[in-house]
């Protein structure tokens, strides 16, 4: 549906974006990672035909966006960062504006009221937009995006600077839309693609780091899976009994914080689950297994590990970080 | 194209903007109307009264084009119109065609002061007519001008101050190439002087050069916004 080939754009002589290439299939949402500066909103710019790439060829179902502009802007829907909202004009103003603007073609009154409807923004519908709240106004750039019934979206961080009840409504409002629409999602919060996507394509940089299916890119990462188990024992023995298990593949002291109590490190080997054969071997021998805490990968530390050069400390550090909080 | 014209003519007055250029060009073309036709004594000269017609647009007219595109690209309200399904030569001409309505509705209002001349005078109409359809050829290519300028700045007071100037520099460009001893600069000079041109209006030949003097340099200045807003892309 949408298909991206080598595309480049420098401002001055800084590489905005440096030759990116992907695809988004059909009825797909794909997430579009990177951190600040990387290149996202102008990569997004130039799919929309915003900008123009200085080389390289963006397709939109096929219709290329500088061949064809009007053809392939007819298939799209763009939230941009900033919504493009006239303050003047009422919601409904403004809307009916935009359905003219796209030369939609469906019953005009029926169509606005579905869309205010499914953004609810339809009790605001008659209030100048400039009285809304930040978070209704980004709704009513939703359905600027919506009308006309796109087959593509496009969404530039769409749930910035709303509160985290807002926030749950637009990813449900855009998982929903995903079902009917392909949808790109682009954004800094990581929690927001892991819960809304199918695919990511993490980009720094300007680059393509990353372009996997959401489950795949975060166990292409974490490989084998961690453990750090708090246990009272005399420390070298411990060591010793925990490296003899079958299945483990790494044990290391981190951290001796209380008198008695030793935390360890401990990776097993994929698809292995330890931690049963870890109590009972600790039990046997009387040796108290005072915490366990799984270190899953989150998409953040996917995210630090593609993006950064983290070194090994600041990992540890991240990854512990992620355990705690389960 | 006609959505973003109906968009800005109502944007108009949704804003105070429409309001206070009607409001202002009507009053003080009004009192320079009286003071040209109405007061004057012996001789009352239409001709005078459409010298500070030109003025006033120069002044005036501005105030309609300085945010057609300044205000669009703060706001950023630039990014929807350029990710819809118009060209941008239809961008410029929806918000150019909105501009000239509103002064040509104006001008129209404005005209009304004719017939209180046809009540207590006697006034040559073709005459009036001919510089009627002149000044609004005029005020055409300003608005034109304004809106090129509107398109290089995010900011309306510096769009509107330039439009200002270039506008004024028009004006007064005859004069001093009246003054110039040079043939060829002389010539050059007047060729960018509106006044010049507009002779024949006053002189109630309906002058088809004239008139595509005028109505070309609207097309110039409104083909150059069409460049700059196409080039901003590639930047």
């Amino acid at each position: 549906m949408i298909e991206i080939t080598d595309v480049r754009k420098s401002f001055g002589d800084k590489h905005a974006v440096d030759g990116i290439s992907f695809r988004v299939e059909e009825g797909e949402i794909m997430g579009f990672l990177g951190p600040n500066g990387a290149g996202k909103s102008t990569t997004l710019n130039i799919i929309t035909g915003y900008l123009s790439a200085d080389s390289g060829t963006v397709k939109i179902d096929g219709t290329d966006i500088l061949a064809d502009p009007l053809k392939a802007k007819k298939d799209i829907g763009f939230l941009p960062e900033i919504p493009p909202l006239y303050t003047e004009m009422t919601v409904m103003e403004y809307l009916s504006f935009v359905y003219d603007l796209k030369g939609c073609r469906l019953p005009r009154r029926q169509h606005l009221k579905e869309i205010c409807e499914v953004v609810k923004i339809w009790d605001v519908s008659k209030r100048l937009i400039k009285n809304l709240s930040k978070g209704y106004r980004q709704r009513v750039g939703i359905a600027q995006a919506l009308i006309g019934n796109p087959k593509v979206l496009i969404f530039d961080e769409p749930t910035i600077g709303l509160d985290p009840r807002q926030i749950i409504e637009i990813r449900n409002l855009i998982k929903m839309l995903g079902k009917e629409h392909t949808i790109i999602l682009s954004t800094h919060i990581l929690p927001e693609v892991q819960a809304v996507c199918d695919r990511i394509v993490v980009i720094n940089k300007g680059r393509i780091v990353a372009n996997e299916k959401t489950e795949d890119l975060i166990n292409a990462v974490e490989g084998s899976r961690k453990l750090v188990a708090k246990i009272v024992g005399p420390e070298e023995e411990v060591l010793k009994a925990l490296r003899g298990l079958g299945g483990m593949k790494s044990a290391d002291v981190i951290g001796k914080r209380d008198t008695d109590s030793i935390s360890y490190l401990l990776e097993s080997q994929e698809r292995v689950d330890i931690r049963k054969p870890l109590f009972f071997a600790l039990a046997a021998k009387g040796w108290p297994l005072i915490g366990l805490e799984g270190v899953e990968l989150s998409l953040e530390d996917v995210f630090i590990r593609l993006v950064g050069k983290g070194n090994e400390k600041t990992e540890l550090k991240k990854s512990r970080k992620g355990g705690g909080n389960k | 194209m006609t959505a973003i014209y109906v968009r800005e003519l109502k944007s108009y007055f949704l804003t105070p903007i429409g309001y206070i250029f009607c409001g202002v060009f009507l009053i003080v073309s009004g009192l320079a109307f009286a003071e040209c036709t109405l007061l004057e004594q012996s001789v009352s000269s239409v001709g005078q009264y459409f010298v500070w017609m030109m003025v006033i647009f120069a002044v005036l007219l501005p105030l309609l084009t300085m945010k057609l595109f300044s205000e669009d690209r703060k706001s950023r309200t630039d990014q929807i119109l350029l990710t819809s399904p118009v060209s941008v030569f239809g961008i410029v001409m929806g918000k150019y065609l909105a501009a000239l309505t509103v002064f040509a509705v104006t001008l129209a209002v404005n005209s009304f002061n004719f017939v209180l001349l046809h009540v207590y005078g006697n006034p040559n109409t073709v005459s009036i007519l001919m510089n009627v359809i002149g000044v609004f050829l005029l005020g055409a290519a300003f608005i034109a001008i304004g809106v090129f300028l509107s398109s290089l700045t995010e900011n309306q007071l510096i769009a509107a101050v330039s439009a200002i100037g270039v506008n004024a520099a028009m004006l007064l460009i005859s004069l001093v190439a009246g003054k110039v001893e040079t043939t060829g600069l002389r010539t050059v000079l007047k060729w960018f002087s509106v006044i010049d041109r507009f002779t024949p209006f006053t002189n109630q030949m309906l002058d088809v050069s004239a008139i595509i003097y005028y109505v070309s340099l609207a097309a110039i200045f409104l083909f150059l916004t069409d460049r700059v807003i196409e080039k901003r892309r590639w930047a």
